[in-house]
């Protein structure tokens, strides 16, 4: 007989060995999980529960020279929404809006924002509130439930269009930039897009911080962990005297003009104007289709720096590089006369010069003072452009200048090679047109501005617009920083003294930028340089005059100059577009422009009044 | 003491005739049981203080209240008198295959299956109700039919029935796991009851085709669920997330653990259903595998506890309620376990007596009553089936 009992007990057994064994078995997976894995669970779960962020660096801000700021950071204050603060998302957003009045686009991207974010995450609801809405939202507080007023920086250019081509501008970064950097994927962060911002990107972005946080599982912060304090981005302070570049601003007016206005002893940039400008602060949030193309079509180019990346014919400014170049290849001397009957013939062609009377037997001194065309002619021929381009390149023309701005322009000393590597015959002709700065010949205000400073100085200075960095001077600043250039003085000499005879003398071709100051001399050169060729039908019928035709045919207007002579210190460059003659139009500005920075030189402004430098007898040399 | 011999063979007490006096069975109740129950429970209570943040509130305090109804309920029923559990066990079955209808037709919506049904204001799982229905049903049976009359299969056909009943009621609700807890009760008792080997070979045979046809049939959610476990890091942030989030909290528990109420990822959320069905993932990482062994020694004890318990009794239907409870309280322990440590695929069953809830805290401790009832009517013989074996 089957005992029921003994039957249960067996099997009762039998499953107690199987609850036994299944518990067991957990327990020893238990152990795997938690001892064997968990050096590596345990990572997972560090990740679970930290999460780091980055913290937007200050960006480093920009000064002229006596430290007024150029770029600075402004606090801007945008609202935010926190949707999970809210039960009525909609009805807040209506009654914000009644406050603080948001369009159609701001509507639809709040639409799409609480779509695409989670609860927790703040949506914002409008930028750059201004005071009055910001105390309007506080006011209204208690009718908005999850409506809070962060503070974030916005970029200032205090000088908006004054300085907007050397300081330039940030924009938020674009996709590349952030594949490059991905701190720049941090709110908040912008990159430099022209000018200085652009140049001295690296300096002036700084280091971000990050703080790591404790996070829940529905990414809320619990708490902070530890925070990294990032390296706010350094300083910068220019050159530039924001004085002086208003003043010269004003000076040029609504002239399409670039000026620059240098320390011929150091380089220093002091002014650089390029006219017309722009605002740069539009950049910061986005500058509209409309904005952009109308800065793009505008035949003035408002967003080209002109002084940097604007190439001109030097037309006679460049006749002192011709003049040193024939002298350093020993081709004329300073002494030698050529005649002037008012035209320069060569291979059945003939040139003008522009006085159609001719200048008669001139020198070097007096064909500058004249600016004599028919002795360049004839220089040019004597000694061709190989010595012209050697000594007009160690002079700042035709090469790349090293300034702290981006798109700096080299500019060109045409050679024969050159012409060849571009596919073309050089003629005999070609020279005869460079000897006064036509054809080919093209240069930047900028390298008008370092060739002057480098015959006023005799020195190879370096523009440049970065005085310091941090408070850190640059070696640069320094007046004797420069090394001499390998030109014979006597060279200078003769160049200076014509220089000095074409504004202080009489029937120099600049009378007009004779200084009116009572102990200072200017020297300087004017130049016109044609944009089109005047046919020889028009300019022998006798009723050319250049101020008949329309305006973008009419010659560019230069002057180049530097002052005081006996001593000199600052070189002006004017260029002005389709300005017409250089005496006329560049002139007088370059002799306000050279007036303001003169006086505005501190050891004339710490001068006691009445009392007056000793005026030298200027070299006749 | 009597109290606590139950592993020993007292044959002075076991000779001793039934006395029917409240006050005499109170005596026979296996306190040593109980008080392993309330361990239990007292862990429980520890954890859910945990989970709620360092707090009686919200889960922990409730918790011990209902604990305080379970403790009064099980030792009330462990008095009654097997002859009236009998007498009660057909409507009691009866009552829970009728709730188990009506969850059906209006049962509350929770987590994409319909389990839930609102009893008095009380937030009730008839699923759970209708395990202890089936064990005192078919111990009943058994009990009628004898060890003598198993091997006649048409005396199996109307018990096989009464299990099917609730497994095919529970499953379309559907509640995978738990429709698989009671067929897997149900076939213990079959087999414990006597049930003859050729019998179940032939009912074993079939199972893997059985298994097939019954994935044919499984709602997406349960596919998914099948599937995630096969692959968790498919969908980590999906179905698969809490099976990683627990291996992760488990994991970063190490050999000692985080300490009481520094698990990071419990407090900080990353644990779902930390209070339910999640409740030792955060024993485990706050107190290490040294508290998760302990857990699950304390399981050990309890679920071998049962079976001992079973095993004593002198009479069919003690032995198979007996087991019946002890396999409900070792198959919901198992299936947890499996589930938080990624072992199975994850099922809405909680750890019992440790888990957030009322329902499960409720019946588990209806049945733990059943058990000491077994224990405490454990003299009581079979009539005219004499044991000659001890």
């Amino acid at each position: 007989m089957r005992s029921g009992r003994g039957v249960f007990t067996r099997r009762a057994l039998m499953v107690m060995a199987v609850q036994a064994g299944v518990l067991g078995a957990l327990g020893r997976r238990l152990y795997n999980i938690q001892t064997v894995e968990g050096d590596h669970l345990r990572q997972l779960a560090e990740r679970n529960r930290t999460s780091k962020r980055l913290l937007a660096p200050a960006r480093g801000t920009i000064h002229d020279r006596f430290g007024t700021a150029l770029a600075d950071n402004k606090v801007s204050w945008r609202a935010l929404l926190m949707p999970e603060e809210t039960t009525d998302i909609a009805a807040v957003i209506e009654r914000f809006s009644q406050i603080v009045p948001l369009d159609e686009h701001d509507h639809a991207r709040i639409e799409r924002d609480l779509k695409h974010v989670h609860k927790y995450v703040p949506v914002t609801l409008h930028e750059f509130l201004s005071w009055d809405d910001m105390a309007r939202i506080e006011l209204n507080a208690p009718s908005l439930p999850g409506v809070l007023v962060d503070v974030g920086s916005t970029r200032l250019y205090p000088f908006q269009e004054l300085t907007a081509h050397i300081v330039g501008y940030v924009a938020p970064p674009n996709e590349d930039d952030v594949a490059k950097d991905t701190t720049l994927s941090l709110p908040g962060m912008r990159v430099g897009r022209a000018g200085i911002e652009q140049t001295q990107e690296s300096v002036l972005r700084g280091d971000p911080g990050s703080v790591e946080m404790e996070v829940n599982a529905l990414g809320r912060v619990i708490g902070e962990i530890d925070r990294v304090e990032g390296q706010q981005g350094e300083d910068v302070r220019l050159t530039l005297d924001v004085g002086l570049q208003g003043k010269v601003l004003e000076y040029l007016g609504d002239r399409v003009a670039s000026s620059v206005v240098m320390d011929c002893q150091n380089g220093e940039v002091l002014a650089m104007v390029s006219t017309p400008s722009f605002d740069p602060s539009l950049f910061d949030s986005g500058v509209s289709h409309a904005q952009w193309n109308e800065w793009a079509n505008d035949p003035r180019t408002p967003l080209v720096d002109k002084a940097v990346s604007g190439l001109y014919p030097p037309g006679s400014t460049f006749k002192p590089a011709v003049a040193l170049g024939a002298l350093k290849a020993g081709a004329v001397t300073a002494q030698d006369r050529f005649n002037c009957p008012g035209y320069f013939d060569m291979g059945g062609v003939r040139f003008h010069c522009w006085n159609r009377w001719g200048h008669g037997m001139v020198n070097m001194r007096d064909a500058l003072k004249y600016s004599c065309d028919v002795y360049f002619y004839e220089v040019a021929r004597r000694c061709g452009m190989d010595p012209i381009q050697t000594v007009g390149n160690s002079m700042g023309l035709g090469v790349k200048l090293d300034i702290e701005l981006p798109h700096v322009r080299s500019g060109v000393i045409p050679t024969p090679e050159w012409r060849q590597q571009h596919g073309f015959h050089w003629n005999g002709g070609d020279t005869v047109n460079a000897g006064i700065g036509q054809g080919f010949v093209q240069v930047t205000p900028l390298a008008l501005a370092t060739y002057v400073s480098r015959i006023a100085s005799g020195r190879n200075v370096q523009p440049h617009l970065i005085r310091a960095t941090n408070d850190q001077i640059s070696s640069l600043a320094s007046l004797d920083a420069a090394p001499a250039l390998d030109i014979p003085q006597e060279h200078m000499g003769v160049v200076r003294a014509g220089m000095f005879a074409v504004v202080n003398e009489p029937h120099g071709s600049a009378p007009k930028a004779r200084l009116d100051l009572p102990d200072v001399q200017m020297a300087g050169k004017t130049g016109s340089a044609q944009v089109r060729r005047v046919s020889r039908a028009l300019r022998e019928s006798g009723h050319f005059n250049s101020m008949n035709l329309p305006w973008e045919y009419r010659p560019h207007a230069l002057f180049i100059c530097f002052a005081p002579y006996d001593d000199p210190r600052y070189a002006v460059s004017v260029v002005v577009e389709h300005g017409n003659a250089g005496a006329d139009e560049a002139a007088p500005l370059a002799k306000q422009i050279m007036t303001e920075t003169l006086v505005r030189d501190p050891s004339n402004q710490s001068r006691p009044p009445g009392q007056t430098v000793a005026q030298k007898e200027p070299d006749q040399g | 003491m009597n109290a606590f011999g139950f592993l020993k063979s007292d044959k002075r007490l076991l000779r001793a005739e039934p006395d029917f006096r409240p006050m005499a069975r109170l005596l026979q109740v296996n306190w040593l049981y109980v008080l392993l129950v309330c361990l239990l429970a007292g862990v429980g209570y520890i954890a859910l203080y945990s989970a709620g943040g360092g707090s009686a509130k919200p889960f922990a305090g409730p918790q011990m209240v209902r604990f305080g109804f379970g403790l009064v309920m099980m030792i009330a029923v462990a008095l009654v008198s097997p002859r009236i559990l009998r007498l009660v066990s057909v409507p009691i079955y009866l009552f829970s295959i009728a709730l188990l209808g009506l969850v059906l037709r209006m049962g509350h919506v929770g987590k994409g299956a319909e389990r839930w049904i609102n009893l008095a204001g009380m937030q009730f799982q008839p699923s759970e109700f209708a395990k202890i229905g089936l064990v005192l049903m078919l111990a009943t049976w058994f009990h009628r039919i004898g060890n003598e009359r198993m091997g006649n299969p048409l005396r199996l056909v109307i018990p096989a029935i009464l299990t099917l009943l609730p497994v095919v009621l529970v499953l379309k609700e559907p509640n995978l796991g738990t429709a698989t807890i009671i067929g897997v009760i149900g076939a213990t008792l079959f087999f414990a009851a006597g049930m003859r080997l050729w019998q179940i070979v032939i009912l074993v045979a079939p199972i893997p085709f059985l298994g097939k046809f019954i994935y044919g049939h499984l709602h997406d959610y349960q596919k998914a669920r099948i599937d995630t476990f096969l692959h968790p890091e498919h969908d980590p942030l999906g179905a698969g997330y809490n099976i990683i989030q627990s291996k992760i909290a488990l994991g970063s528990g190490g050999m000692w653990g985080e300490g009481y109420l520094h698990g990071s990822q419990g407090q900080l959320n990353f644990l779902p259903e930390k209070q339910t069905d999640f409740i030792f993932t955060m024993i485990g990482e706050e107190w290490g595998f040294a508290g998760g062994i302990a857990v699950i020694g304390l399981l050990i004890v309890l679920t071998l506890g049962a079976t001992l318990i079973a095993m004593r009794s002198r009479n069919q239907f003690g032995r198979l309620l007996g087991l019946g409870i002890a396999m409900d309280f070792f198959l919901y322990c198992a299936v947890n376990l499996s589930m938080v440590m990624g072992a199975i695929p994850v099922g809405g069953v909680p750890l019992p007596l440790i888990s957030y809830g009322g329902s499960a805290m409720l019946t588990m401790m209806f049945g733990f009553g059943l058990l000491m009832s077994a224990w405490v009517h454990r003299n009581e013989r079979d009539p005219g089936f004499e044991d000659e074996d001890d």
